[in-house]
């Protein structure tokens, strides 16, 4: 063998065998793990994009103070006992920070792994509200609002900007409408503000309603706080209205719908219900639309917006940070606004991002406005 | 005091409704021994029909009055004659085969007109006009007792005043009384028991209809779905007050509704249905006719 050849060989090794190290400590690697693939895949696919475009473009701008973003995509098809796997792998692959999981249940399990490696968190589509309050998880963050979020606005809106003393809480006996008035009770006894006058549950389809709503009067009541769907709203609200009563009725998205104005017509006037803060006319959530199109030549999915704002947030965090270690990232989330497709939004100390989520709006001249 | 009352007054303003369906169920039941689940179909299809008059006459600007007769008056005809052709359709073939054959056709009929309407109308609530504005002479009262309850009790008591005259004292009266005891003893004197047994679903089906109109008016929606609970509610009131009987389905719906609305006064709206019900099986362990239902001893 030539020297000369052996020689030059020796030093492509040894060059090799230099620079992978300082390669890998000069990229920063962003996990994604989710369901990529079973019967959830949809949620979990539009975060991929979501982050392949945003990783795209801060590399093309020249990645963050330097280094370039790497992606690690893991699957961990919705399931705990996969997403546990998936997260140890993430891990000894040296993530820096991921985007996902994208179920409650996945995320719950997978995060106490990426606590002990020092790993940031943060999920575009997890909605269990004790991921963040139960103040367990100090590694995760989210960018969508969570279950009882609703529930939280209706109370934060009755006791704070009302300034309500007397609450009746009514429900449909629904899953969804006794969740929310379960939460809605809640959050009313610990503020300590205001009293529950009552708290009961209607029979969807009944006859009349006029019992309960003669009940909600002799309760008290200023105010009812009501959760379940438009028909029951607009029976509860016409006899209360007919029976001369003037109490603030105030419900949830499942109210927030045309069709309970064109019912319940001018009874409806007035009416509060709470509804997903529109972000559909923010310039960069059309932007981000836009390139999922030219990019993947379709409509982008389930919590693309939020995964997008996720990545967003999480490098942009990395960058004021100028370090992926878990405490100065948390510092990051924490104390700076970034500008994402669901909003400005900045993480309080649970977790949950500020600014994203829900809105009050009311029925002023047959159509429901945002109350400012 | 004043919450009794208003509670009463929510409790009679439900009973009336029942009651007015409830007798449409008895009367079939006395005369041919069918349970008509059809019924509350009926009382959904009078409903719609005064519904799509009422808004076309107000576009006319009619009167209100004269919008709140027509309308009730098209429904009582159009579910009457609903009424009419499905016992011709449904239950009139089968009068000789055992009776749950005819059940089956009755659950059948309601299955399909509920389809039938979910597929004309759509299965959004529509609203319904107020047809009974707010008098003024009740605005003092206006929050313990709406107009319109005062209404529903009013129309409701003519119906049944007239209703029990039409069968005490008339012919076709006479006719359906006698057709009740033995249909084919009634035959043989020469009724014709066709002709009563069609009579009874149309009057039945007319009070259903205009059962429908008021209630609807009062709550101000509806849907192709709202006769199957109203349905189910009212056969729990002709149970109650012994099916068959006329008295009985009146008294059964005005019981039925006051209970619940007392239950949901006193006690919890949760559990609503729950006094009802439990109300309807102990009246049946102690009475099993019902409160005003005759012990019939079987025919051999």
């Amino acid at each position: 063998m030539n020297k000369r050849v052996t020689q030059k060989l020796l030093a492509a090794a040894l060059g090799f065998s230099l620079t992978t190290p300082l390669m890998a400590a000069d990229t920063i690697k962003l996990g994604v793990a989710g369901a990529h693939s079973g019967d959830l895949a949809s949620y979990g696919l539009p975060s991929v994009n979501a982050a392949k475009l945003v990783v795209e473009k801060i590399n093309a701008a020249g990645g963050i103070d330097g280094k370039m973003v790497e992606l690690l995509v893991e699957d961990d098809v919705c399931k705990p006992e996969v997403a546990t796997n998936t997260a140890t792998k993430l891990v000894s692959d040296g993530v820096h920070v991921v985007l996902g999981h994208i179920c409650s249940g996945a995320t719950k399990a997978a995060l106490p792994i990426y606590n002990n490696a020092g790993v940031v968190v943060m999920s575009p589509s997890a909605t269990n509200p004790a991921l963040t309050q139960s103040g367990e998880y100090p590694n995760f963050y989210r960018t969508i609002a969570s279950d009882d979020a609703q529930a939280r606005t209706e109370v934060d809106f009755a006791l704070n900007t009302l300034g309500l003393t007397k609450i009746a809480v009514i429900h449909d006996k629904g899953d969804y409408g006794k969740g929310l008035a379960e939460f809605a009770k809640e959050f009313l006894e610990k503020s300590g503000k205001a009293e529950v006058t009552l708290f009961e549950g209607v029979t969807p389809g009944a006859v009349d309603y006029s019992a309960v709503v003669q009940k909600i009067k002799r309760s008290g009541a200023e105010a009812v706080i009501f959760g379940g769907y438009h028909p029951e709203a607009s029976k509860i609200i016409t006899q209360m209205r007919k029976k001369r009563m003037d109490t603030i009725f105030i419900s949830d998205d499942g109210v927030k719908d045309d069709t309970f104005i064109k019912v319940a017509g001018k009874y409806a006037e007035g009416v509060y219900a709470t509804g997903p803060k529109d972000t559909s006319s923010n310039p960069l959530s059309k932007q981000a639309v836009a390139e999922h199109k030219e990019k993947f030549g379709s409509d982008p999915g389930a919590f693309y917006e939020n995964a997008y704002a996720a990545a967003l947030a999480l490098l942009n965090a990395i960058d004021k940070a100028d370090s992926t270690e878990m405490a100065a990232v948390r510092n990051a989330l924490q104390n700076n606004d970034v500008d994402t497709p669901v909003g400005t939004i900045r993480f309080d100390a649970m977790g949950d991002a500020l600014g994203v989520g829900f809105a009050m709006y009311q029925v002023k001249d047959g159509q429901y406005v945002e109350v400012k | 005091m004043e919450y009794f009352i208003e509670l009463f007054f929510s409790g009679l303003t439900r009973g009336s409704i029942y009651a007015l369906i409830a007798l449409g169920y008895t009367m079939v039941y006395g005369i041919i021994g069918l349970i008509n689940f059809a019924h509350g179909e009926i009382y959904m299809i009078g409903a719609f029909t005064s519904f799509v008059v009422a808004t076309v006459l107000s576009i006319y600007g009619f009167p209100l009055l004269s919008i709140v007769l027509l309308a009730g008056l098209a429904a009582a005809v159009w579910s009457a004659s609903y009424g009419y052709t499905i016992e011709k359709i449904a239950y009139q073939p089968l009068r000789q085969a055992p009776r749950l054959s005819a059940l089956i056709s009755a659950i059948g009929m309601s299955i399909f007109l509920q389809n039938y309407v979910l597929l004309a109308q759509s299965s959004d609530f529509q609203p319904f006009p107020e047809l009974i504005p707010d008098f003024d002479f009740m605005e003092p009262y206006a929050h313990v007792v709406g107009s319109a309850e005062i209404v529903i009790l009013l129309v409701t008591a003519l119906m049944m005043v007239g209703l029990t005259l039409l069968i005490k004292f008339s012919r076709i009266g006479k006719a359906m009384r006698a057709t009740s005891q033995d249909r084919t003893m009634a035959m043989l004197v020469g009724i014709d028991v066709n002709r009563v047994i069609s009579m009874t679903f149309i009057i039945g089906s007319a009070l259903a209809a205009v059962g429908g109109m008021l209630i609807a008016s009062h709550i101000g929606q509806i849907n192709f779905f709202i006769g199957f609970i109203a349905g189910i509610k009212a056969f729990t009131a002709a149970v109650l007050g012994g099916i068959g009987s006329i008295p009985g389905a009146v008294l059964g719906g005005f019981v039925l509704g006051l209970t619940e609305s007392f239950a949901t006064g006193y006690v919890s709206s949760d559990y609503e249905d729950v006094f009802a019900f439990s109300l309807l099986v102990l009246i049946l362990i102690f009475k099993p006719a019902g409160l005003l239902g005759r012990e019939e001893a079987q025919k051999v």
